[in-house]
């Protein structure tokens, strides 16, 4: 069907989104690859030589590379188990006949659209405080101690503002899953007397596996780079109670200057997303040739 | 056949359904409330909900205090500039993808898809010196080019999907009518993915308004779009709770009224096509 003469306008029309992609992967990576192996610091210009894997030593043995890896995990996997089984939830109660379906649609996913700076200050400060936050004041009203979330709980509290602006996206997905589920089949076990749990468990669940997937695939690849909600509500402190790997190698790049390390963890982290990279390639991958 | 569902349920799920929905927007709500109050009435104890006297003097204060307007306009300029320079780069690719495939295709979006999952932080340190070496740091058209070029993945599958429902049949009845590549991409093939290409737009958009890594590494007043404007309020400033939600207000209204309205194309483009 197609001609010689528009495959090679095709190729035309394909090449600057592909040479920009390209030149946006290699040139940022090869030169992120380079610096890993130099001691190249910014406050000490001219100073550069190469040290061969001393700035991957020195970051894999720092001990706030595993604090910031543990926390990445936690992070992560926190939200993920909130996001997910919340959004299940979520997404099972909004698929129900009610009234007013349209408007509490839209009062669930709008948090899915504040900007994460704005909803880690909104939650820092005008619900977390400690002296004037809303928590703070319900607290009170029932006779307990205001609790510091942000410094007695730092990882925790950061895992529930970022779950709060991911629940709509999984809950979204979700139901536009459910919303293609075979009415008739579940009508058909009903009429054969399968308890709820039973329709949930074996018919629905099943149905809704491939969607969990795909939320699950692309929040981790979100999640790990969160940033913003790190940067202005604990700065990663106490200590590096609340540091991820995203915030550990920004601080060591740009507050510390120090190129060579920041760029060894930067390759640190590359390696750690490709992992996941992988399996949610595969997915959609196989979607491609349905 | 629709199941008939009794009315003494769907009034308990609506019930419930409210109280979620109320309890997940909730923090929205209150700060477009607090953004309404005086500082005093923000921190009050017990809470004000609606009982107070409504003044739009935080607003006012915010601008002068801190020219709100430019950051605004910033946002505006960035999500606007990347999205139009992301489909003058996308649609051809899109269209040459979806109309004439080759053996290549499929490696070439799975390609492009990759490149979203690069951990930006992996290439802080890179962009951050070119940018520095390049005088683009606090620029506005440094930023849009790497807001362009991290949308770019997510725009042409987008397209990619959308130009995939129109019929090639209609394209080959335009050719055989001797109408030119142009004159097909223009007259025929354009009118007929708009609704794609407003959704694409409208997502795109959203995106790069709440982009919060690169706006925030890479800009410092100048240039500095709301995202990073609402993070110098991360102290002491936030402290004061009425300017805050004021500043916060102007900052997601116009994206939550976008992002209402694209709430079904979202799925799709988050989700690469893979969830519909």
């Amino acid at each position: 069907m197609a001609t010689k003469h528009s495959r090679a306008s095709a190729r035309i029309m394909i090449s600057p989104a592909v040479i920009l992609l390209l030149g946006w992967m290699l040139i940022p990576l090869s030169m992120t690859l380079y610096f890993s192996f130099l001691r190249y610091n910014l406050l000490m210009p001219g100073m550069e030589e190469f040290t061969g894997l001393t700035n991957y030593k020195y970051f894999l043995t720092d001990p706030a590379f595993f604090a910031a890896l543990t926390n990445t995990i936690l992070l992560v996997c926190g939200v993920l188990l909130v996001t997910v089984i919340g959004g299940v939830f979520l997404a099972l109660l909004l698929d129900q006949p009610f009234f007013g379906q349209g408007i509490v649609r839209i009062l669930v996913i709008a948090p899915f659209f504040v900007m994460p700076t704005v909803s880690a200050l909104v939650w820092k400060n005008m619900f977390m405080n400690p002296v004037n936050g809303l928590f703070a004041h319900l607290f009170k009203f029932f006779g307990l101690e205001p609790f510091d979330f942000l410094a007695q709980a730092p990882l925790a509290s950061i895992i529930g503002i970022v779950s709060w602006q991911w629940l709509p996206f999984a809950t979204l997905i979700l139901l536009t899953a459910f919303q293609s589920l075979d009415q008739e089949q579940l009508e058909a076990s009903e009429m054969d007397g399968a308890p709820w749990i039973k329709r949930f468990w074996f018919i629905m669940l099943p149905h809704l596996s491939r969607a969990i997937t795909v939320v699950i695939l692309i929040q981790t690849i979100f999640l790990l780079s969160v940033f913003a909600e790190i940067l202005v509500t604990t700065n990663g402190g106490p200590g590096t109670a609340s540091t991820n790997l995203t915030y550990l190698i920004y601080m060591q790049s740009l507050l510390q200057f120090d190129v060579g390390g920041g760029s060894a963890g930067g390759v640190v982290a590359i390696i750690l997303a490709n992992i996941v990279a992988i399996f949610l390639m595969r997915m959609i991958g196989k979607n491609l040739d349905a | 056949m629709a199941r008939s569902v009794s009315t003494n349920r769907k009034l308990v799920t609506t019930f419930f359904a409210w109280a979620v929905g109320l309890a997940i927007f909730f923090p929205i709500l209150w700060t477009i409330l607090t953004s309404f109050k005086t500082e005093a009435q923000a921190i009050a104890d017990p809470p004000i909900f609606f009982n107070f006297h409504w003044t739009l003097e935080n607003y006012v204060t915010v601008q002068e205090r801190s020219n709100y307007f430019r950051h605004f306009w910033n946002s505006v300029v960035l999500s606007g500039g990347s999205t139009l320079l992301g489909l003058i780069i996308a649609i051809p690719a899109a269209w040459s993808m979806a109309f004439v495939p080759s053996r290549r295709t499929k490696d070439i979006l799975m390609w492009m898809l990759s490149t979203k999952m690069l951990p930006p932080v992996g290439v802080l340190v890179p962009m951050y010196l070119i940018f520095r070496n390049l005088g683009l740091l606090d620029t506005q058209i440094g930023l849009v080019i790497v807001l362009t070029l991290i949308n770019l993945p997510i725009i042409v599958w987008m397209l990619y999907t959308y130009f995939k429902e129109i019929p090639g049949e209609i394209l080959e009845a335009a050719r055989m009518d001797g109408a030119t590549l142009r004159s097909e991409i223009l007259y025929v093939l354009t009118p007929m993915a708009i609704p794609g290409i407003a959704s694409t737009v409208l997502l795109n958009i959203i995106l790069a308004w709440n982009e919060a890594f690169w706006t925030l590494n890479l800009t410092a007043a100048k240039a500095a779009p709301l995202t990073a404007f609402i993070a110098s309020y991360s102290s002491p400033e936030g402290l004061f709770y009425a300017k805050l939600s004021a500043a916060s207000t102007m900052a997601i209204a116009p994206i939550l009224i976008m992002g209402w309205f694209s709430q079904k194309q979202l799925v799709r483009g988050l989700t690469f096509g893979a969830v519909k």
